[in-house]
């Protein structure tokens, strides 16, 4: 199970943000050629990010691209460089329908197939950023096998929506749609950024918000929302006792062939295990909650 | 790939490299090159441009290039963006960029 909870944007004409990113260890770090990058450095951006995917330091963290859309001069350029540099997801902004992601997957495929890439190694997620992406979340997120989450973009959405960023209400279904959408494909769901880096109370507001919602984690624009954010996402010390206890019920009950698990009187289901070990998969990567 | 006009790649900041090119006046390949820890990575830094333009079939042009630490992936990336512009070649040939 691969934990998502964080996901760093990092602007793909910075060389020395391509440089030194690593060392604050997101779960993903998402290079940007679209919105971050202006017209005049998309070439070059394009080159640094191909050339950062192949170095070393970062073989251990998910490396994610953000396109430009494939309509726009820049995408199928953007999505060479990314899937020849050997980008782990390519993230497609504005996705509207489920034929933008068998659009984008058509050329992934042929571009594997022509730089000899393991065909279907690379993996996609759309980020959702209109009403119509909205409405059409469940078929987007069951489009293609090789998606591994939605995102939801709150900026250009609630400007579609003519609407603006507010306490949240404005998310509301956007929210909710994505999450459903992405939980019934059975794929990671991602929240919008938070783009006042200084209201930390803000930002931790609304991690809870999205954490009780069920997302995996969320889009972040400064590194120093990746503890905050990991900490909010961690078990609270009882949570993780009580997984160690599920989870030693369920290996006693299977070195004793029991065909039911069952803690403190209680039966417990597969669901419940699933969970704990989920939760301790969580106290593994960051601790349990300060 | 033939120099055929003057190009710009790269910043001044940390961490980064800036390239400026342009074609030569006697069909020599000229590189100058300033950088801050040329005592530590000079040869190393000189080896990743040799490397990176031979690649690219670049044989004639004058380099000015100056270095702010960048590592080996940010030259290479900051000199073919410098030279595909000089060449005004849209159409990218990756096994020359990889």
């Amino acid at each position: 199970m691969k934990l998502r909870r964080s996901m760093l944007f990092l602007p793909g004409a910075n060389a020395a943000m391509l440089s030194t990113a690593y060392i604050y260890r997101p779960d993903s770090i998402m290079f940007d050629l679209e919105d971050a990058v202006s017209l005049r450095e998309k070439d070059a951006a394009r080159l640094l990010v191909f050339h950062a995917l192949q170095n070393p330091m970062y073989e251990d963290i998910e490396t994610v691209v953000r396109i430009n859309p494939l309509n726009t001069p820049f995408g199928l350029k953007d999505l060479e460089a990314a899937v020849r540099g050997g980008v782990d997801v390519v993230r497609l902004p504005k996705t509207d329908s489920a034929n933008d992601v068998r659009e984008l997957e058509t050329q992934v495929a042929r571009i594997e197939a022509e730089c000899g890439r393991e065909i279907g190694s690379t993996q996609l997620m759309a980020a959702i950023e209109s009403a119509s992406g909205v409405v059409n979340a469940l078929s987007i997120a069951t489009s293609s096998p090789r998606l591994i989450g939605i995102a939801l973009a709150g900026f250009d959405y609630v400007i579609d929506m003519q609407t603006e960023r507010g306490d949240g209400t404005e998310l509301f279904y956007a929210r909710c749609a994505v999450l459903h959408a992405a939980r019934a494909a059975g794929i990671d769901a991602f929240d919008v950024v938070y783009s006042d880096i200084n209201d930390e109370a803000g930002f931790l507001k609304e991690v809870d918000l999205i954490r009780r919602l069920g997302f995996n984690g969320k889009s972040l624009i400064n590194p120093r929302q990746i503890e905050l954010l990991h900490n909010a996402y961690a078990p609270t010390e009882e949570d993780a006792s009580y997984a160690r206890r599920v989870i030693a019920a369920a290996e006693a009950a299977e070195a004793n062939g029991l065909g039911v698990i069952a803690l403190n009187g209680k039966m417990i289901d597969a669901p419940i295990v699933n969970h704990a070990r989920r939760t301790l998969q969580m106290v593994a990567a960051s601790g349990t909650r300060k | 790939m033939k120099i055929i006009k003057q190009a710009i790649a790269g910043t001044l900041e940390s961490s980064d490299l800036l390239v400026k090119v342009a074609p030569a006046a006697n069909d020599d390949l000229e590189i100058v090159l300033h950088s801050e820890v040329i005592k530590q990575f000079g040869a190393q830094i000189r080896q990743v441009i040799d490397q990176t333009l031979a690649q690219l079939g670049v044989t004639t042009g004058s380099f000015i290039i100056e270095d702010k630490g960048a590592l080996d992936c940010v030259i290479r990336a900051r000199l073919q963006a410098a030279v595909l512009r000089a060449c005004d070649c849209e159409n990218l040939n990756w096994e020359q960029l990889s």
